[in-house]
């Protein structure tokens, strides 16, 4: 039997095949799939905010792009993945909101994206497809069986990538 | 400061209560004219909650929703966001345009429905927020809001993510408004910044 495991905001976890992992509702956050095909492990991080550089509070590290990629990397490690095997897909970074003044808030999508990708390049893992930005919500189904990753929407449709 | 909100004690959670109390009163009262129909509201909930349970407050992550959402500035800068499920958004701007019940098609918005809801939103807010800036005697200035119409996880956590720099937990005073008693329109949301309880606090004599 395989389980559909949620992922919440902020969050991580790992599972191997037949495994699923799920997370909802992503709006300006971004989720981090990474997978080591030869033991069909991966994990789902649900990360808020770019940096936990700025942060006066870094205790979760799963809330920020380069602590939530460590922690990802690190976990997978304890479980037998190799970081040289990692592949990367990740979904989310929509700015939500139309708002008539542009303010930083409303940009964190973006800052959002930009980071994943830099932080995942700083630990070479390749990112194998990316499907960011716009203005709408994803929900993101991470099948540890085959790596593919479904992304659904409310009127943007659906896709693997 | 108070970073921490389990530090709050339970007469400053009472005071809290209060303070949503009576802005969603008012706000539900300015809603009840708007659609001259009768809204009801529950008592208010203050809620610590960590990030990610928020969206179940409003029915799960996948619901889909309208939000509107705004951000008052000022001497205790605060987030504002109103919840409601689509169906209900949709009633809401049947009623405000006069049209006939269920003519307001989800799928397809158009730029009037939005703007009716935006407007909706709009006095909903600033409603509230004067009823605080009264109780407090403080200054809340509202932005322009903003709207977006999506899944309601994907909607809190573009707002919750101003948070996640501070906290893990957020504080949430929560109000339901029903028609006629049964039917649930929406979900309000105040969500101070961690430094605005204090002064919000501190305003009404009671700070740590």
């Amino acid at each position: 039997m395989s389980k559909i495991i949620q992922v919440g905001m902020a969050d991580y976890k790992l599972a191997t095949a037949p495994d699923k992992l799920i997370t909802a509702g992503l709006g300006s956050c971004i989720g981090i799939c990474l997978y080591d095909k030869a033991i069909k492990l991966g994990s789902l991080t649900h990360i808020m905010l770019p940096s936990s550089s700025q942060a006066k509070n870094t205790s979760n590290e799963a809330k920020f792009a380069d602590t939530g990629i460590k922690l990802a990397i690190r976990e997978m490690e304890k479980k037998g993945a190799i970081p040289a095997r990692l592949l990367a897909k990740i979904a989310g970074g929509a700015q939500m909101f139309k708002f008539s003044g542009e303010s930083d808030i409303m940009k964190i999508g973006e800052r959002n994206s930009i980071a994943v990708k830099e932080n995942l390049e700083v630990h070479r893992i390749k990112l194998l497809s990316s499907d960011t930005g716009g203005n709408y919500g994803r929900t993101i189904i991470f099948d540890l069986e085959t790596g593919d990753l479904l992304v659904k929407t409310i009127g943007h449709g659906e896709r693997v990538i | 400061m108070v970073y921490d909100f389990s530090e709050l004690s339970g007469m400053q959670l009472d005071i809290l209560k209060e303070i949503g109390n009576i802005g969603s009163g008012n706000a539900a009262t300015a809603l009840a004219q708007l659609l001259n129909a009768k809204i009801d509201m529950n008592v208010p909930q203050v809620n610590i909650l960590p990030f990610a349970e928020v969206p179940d407050l409003v029915g799960g992550p996948d619901l889909h929703v309208v939000g509107l959402f705004l951000l008052a500035s000022g001497s205790a800068p605060a987030s504002i966001l109103f919840l409601l499920p689509v169906d209900k958004a949709c009633l809401l701007v049947d009623m405000l345009m006069g049209k006939e019940w269920g003519q307001t098609n989800p799928e397809i918005l158009s730029d009037m429905d939005i703007s009716a809801l935006m407007e909706l939103g709009n006095i909903i807010c600033a409603t509230y927020l004067n009823a605080l800036a009264m109780f407090t005697q403080l200054e809340f200035r509202p932005s322009v809001p903003a709207l977006g119409i999506d899944m309601a996880g994907a909607i809190l956590n573009s707002v919750l993510a101003q948070f996640g720099a501070v906290a893990d937990h957020v504080l949430v005073l929560e109000t339901q408004f029903k028609r006629e008693e049964q039917e649930i329109v929406g979900h309000f949301f105040l969500l101070p910044e961690p430094g605005s309880l204090d002064v919000i606090l501190a305003s009404l004599g009671v700070s740590l």
